[in-house]
């Protein structure tokens, strides 16, 4: 697109009167019409939402998807996160660099095609992962990218089609209904009781699937008690942690079960505004959910005066723009005002002082996807899968050396052994390790296979459900290129605000990347990073960069020998 | 109106104070003083450096004595083993990214925490080209160790101008004005509240450097007037 005068007047012209929280929107449509972000963009957007011209050159400078400088017409990114790595994509990357005869990094001559590396991609069962940004067009996600060249030339070739097995049907599969019916919503209208209705997702045992696994029932309580007005409700569907695909895969697949979670959520603690917080890198599940809303409103299922009620809903999908961090929650809400996504000190915390400053609930995409089982058949309904501790059923994302990798909804209790042996297909070649939880995970050894997979008894062994993320190693899978994966991702993704987790993530990839051939004391080193970015950082990004590596270094220390 | 009167114990010592009041303020009352790189009375507290972390019930984390507040009956360790390890450990890495040769506070506390100035072999440092693009002061980011404060002052904790941001993002975070632009073509005003908060010696009075590279004031006055990158701004 040609940069004129009227182009942009154009693009800003739905922003007019907007203020800083419409400003991650609106540099998503300069970056797509122009493939950067220039001075005369900044200048224009700077006029137009009455931010100075330095913050949202700050801003940019924050987001991996937004640019400053001209780049090309297509961006085209291979995921190089474990999964990813392990199945060649490294060698994907290296294909199409020779193809082109150009170099990561650097765009064609004819200003046609950038070629980079990229953080995972939340493809890891249909590894190597590629995601292209077309200017004009915006972005696609693409799969099985083994051969680089042949995916250069037409790249629609390489779609991708979920994976997902669920032997009770709760969430995927069985009852996943394509047509919204929205019971569980009315049944909560009907009743007009919103302290019985949190009442029963705290009877429930509901506990959040994000990760930090906090009762879902008491943020909602604390949220209601809060007073203070207007409430939000936010659902964080950044899924980043590498490892994990599984919230994607519900939100295409089941996009209104969200939605009608989400409505509940907020009729039970008084919002009448939600916001969808999605990474940046999945736009399918975007595409799909706005469809989803738009017949979620023309039904009246959301917007104003739900069925009848005196319970409004407005529902807007935010984009994120490649920042693992903004997957925490406080770095979440400043990322949606428009701001650098820095973690905010807690407390206060999300329920008195959240977006907006403001009493927030912020619930995970399977967490709210719960919900309307637990309103329709009650709490001991709900109990009857899972452990008393770990209720409900709990989807996991399989990735790396197993016959069938994808997205598999568990009761959880059955062991990590039978997953991969009974679910999967087994293991391919000799297991060698799992990763747990994703990159801010926990290494388990071949021992460790006949943990029940629960909250209760993985924390019992010094592990951790995480996100849900299991990846897969077998004896072929080189140990040293996954701590080294993940040492750069958490160097690429410490957004800088605390010391800790600036310097510790940096010093920690530098350290890793010579574990060949080490300096000794490294081992030490690693330890005394480890320890004070686990206990001296601001957020939950810091406080886990290192435990995977902890992890490894007692129980694999023969990786680590100087 | 009456303050309501918490009591808690640091370092074994009984301390009442005021609900609200910071651990930092707390233990300045008992005579501790708390290692401290962001922290300024002229600027919002973020607890970004994390060196004035404390030991808080034996907590999961360690909690930065600038902002968190102190909770009743709580038992606190200003300096404990855990504490020590993180102090030392983000003063080695600072020291292998930063040049803090000017940083005479940080050096104190390198020297009182053991610092050994060897700690990360081969790491990489932040490497910044000297700005001088402006008569009143120079800028030399690789002695930055981004408190932030100069960037909080320029924006809304003083000065509302908002010539400085933070660009990048983890390691390389680096104060920047917009699409890094000299100063002179920034909104600065040149109040120097910059400088005045600056804790290192990344921010310094054009005269003072010069002075220091051996340039006589005339000399000093004669590179100031000679803008360098921009003759397009020469009126």
């Amino acid at each position: 697109m040609v940069l004129t005068h009227t182009t942009f007047e154009t693009l800003l012209q739905p922003y007019v009167g907007r203020g800083r929280d419409a400003l991650l929107p609106i540099l998503w449509d300069v970056q797509t019409a122009f493939g950067y972000i220039s001075p005369e963009a900044v200048q224009a957007i700077s006029y137009t939402l009455r931010v100075p011209e330095s913050e949202i050159f700050g801003v940019i400078g924050f987001y991996s998807l937004f640019y400053n400088e001209p780049t090309a017409k297509r961006i085209v990114r291979v995921c190089t996160s474990p999964s990813c790595a392990i199945d060649g994509a490294h060698h994907t990357l290296e294909g199409m660099c020779r193809h082109l005869k150009v170099s990561a990094g650097q765009p064609t001559d004819d200003g046609e095609i950038l070629l980079e590396g990229t953080e995972c991609l939340g493809l890891c069962d249909q590894s190597p992962a590629v995601l292209i940004s077309t200017q004009g067009q915006g972005e696609s996600l693409h799969a099985n990218v083994y051969d680089g060249a042949a995916f250069l030339d037409n790249p629609q070739a390489f779609s991708y089609q979920n994976i997902y097995r669920s032997e009770v049907g709760i969430l995927l599969g069985k009852s996943a209904s394509p047509q919204p019916h929205y019971h569980a919503l009315a049944k909560s209208l009907a009743e007009n009781n919103p302290d019985d209705l949190i009442e029963t997702v705290r009877q429930s045992g509901l506990i959040g699937r994000g990760g930090a696994a906090f009762p879902t029932g008491l943020k909602w309580k604390f949220t209601r008690a809060t007073q203070s007005f207007p409430k939000y409700v936010v659902c964080n569907a950044d899924e980043s942690e590498p490892g994990t695909f599984k919230d994607r895969v519900l939100m295409e697949e089941n996009p209104h079960l969200l939605l009608e979670g989400l409505a509940i959520a907020a009729y039970a603690i008084g919002a009448n505004k939600a916001y969808i917080f999605i990474r940046g890198e999945y736009p399918e599940a975007t595409r799909i959910l706005q469809q989803a809303i738009d017949e979620a409103v023309a039904h009246n299922w959301l917007g104003d005066a739900i069925q009848g009620s005196a319970f409004s809903l407005d529902v807007e999908i935010r984009r994120g723009a490649g920042a693992y961090v903004c997957g925490e929650e406080t770095a979440l809400f400043e990322a949606i005002e428009g701001k650098r996504g820095f973690p905010r000190i807690k407390p206060p915390y999300p329920t008195t002082n959240g977006l907006f400053d403001k009493p927030t609930v912020v619930n995970n995409v399977e967490t709210l996807c719960n919900v309307p089982l637990i309103v329709l058949q009650g709490a001991d309904a709900y109990k009857q899968y899972g452990t008393e501790k770990s209720s409900g059923t709990k989807l996991i994302s399989i990735s790396g050396s197993v016959r069938q990798p994808g997205v598999y909804e568990i009761n959880p209790g059955l062991t990590l052994r039978t997953l991969m042996d009974e679910y999967c297909g087994g293991v391919i070649g000799e297991l060698q390790a799992v990763l747990m939880g994703g990159a801010a995970g926990v290494f388990m050894t071949p021992e460790e296979m006949d943990v029940p997979l629960t909250f209760e008894d993985l924390r019992a062994v010094g592990s951790t459900f995480g996100s849900g993320a299991i990846m897969v190693f077998n004896h072929e899978v080189d140990l040293v290129e996954v701590l080294q994966s993940l040492g750069h991702f958490f160097k690429h993704e410490s957004c800088g605000k605390c010391f800790p987790c600036q310097l510790g993530t940096q010093r920690q990839h530098e350290i890793l990347h010579r574990l060949r051939a080490p300096i000794a004391g490294d081992a030490v080193r690693l330890v005394d990073i480890g320890m004070t970015m686990t206990e001296a950082s601001i957020c939950g990004l810091g406080q886990t960069a290192a435990t995977a590596v902890l992890s490894a270094l007692k129980k694999f220390p023969h990786l680590f020998t100087e | 109106m009456t303050e309501k009167q918490i009591t808690l114990t640091i370092d074994q010592q009984s301390v009442t104070v005021a609900e609200g009041t910071t651990l930092l303020e707390a233990a300045r009352q008992i005579g501790k003083e708390i290692p401290i790189i962001c922290y300024s009375d002229k600027t919002t507290a973020n607890g970004l450096c994390r060196l004035c972390v404390v030991d808080v019930n034996n907590g999961r984390v360690l909690q930065p004595a600038c902002v968190a507040t102190c909770s009743a009956d709580a038992q606190v360790d200003t300096r404990n083993e855990r504490v020590e390890r993180s102090r030392r450990t983000i003063l080695e890495m600072l020291n292998a990214s930063v040049n803090l040769t000017e940083a005479p506070e940080i050096q104190t506390f390198m020297e009182d925490y053991g610092v050994d100035p060897q700690r990360f072999p081969e790491a990489t440092q932040r490497e910044h080209p000297l700005y001088d693009d402006n008569p009143f002061y120079v800028r030399d980011y690789s002695q930055c160790v981004t408190c932030w404060r100069c960037v909080q002052v320029c924006g809304e904790d003083a000065q509302y101008t908002f010539a400085l941001t933070l660009d990048g993002r983890g390691f390389d975070t680096a104060v920047s004005t917009l699409f890094n632009v000299g100063m002179t073509e920034s909104p600065c005003v040149f109040c120097g509240q910059c400088l005045d908060v600056c804790p290192t010696g990344a921010l310094k009075p054009k005269i003072e450097w010069g002075l220091e590279q051996g340039l006589s004031p005339d000399e000093i006055r004669q590179t100031t007037r000679k803008p360098k990158k921009q003759p397009k701004h020469q009126e």
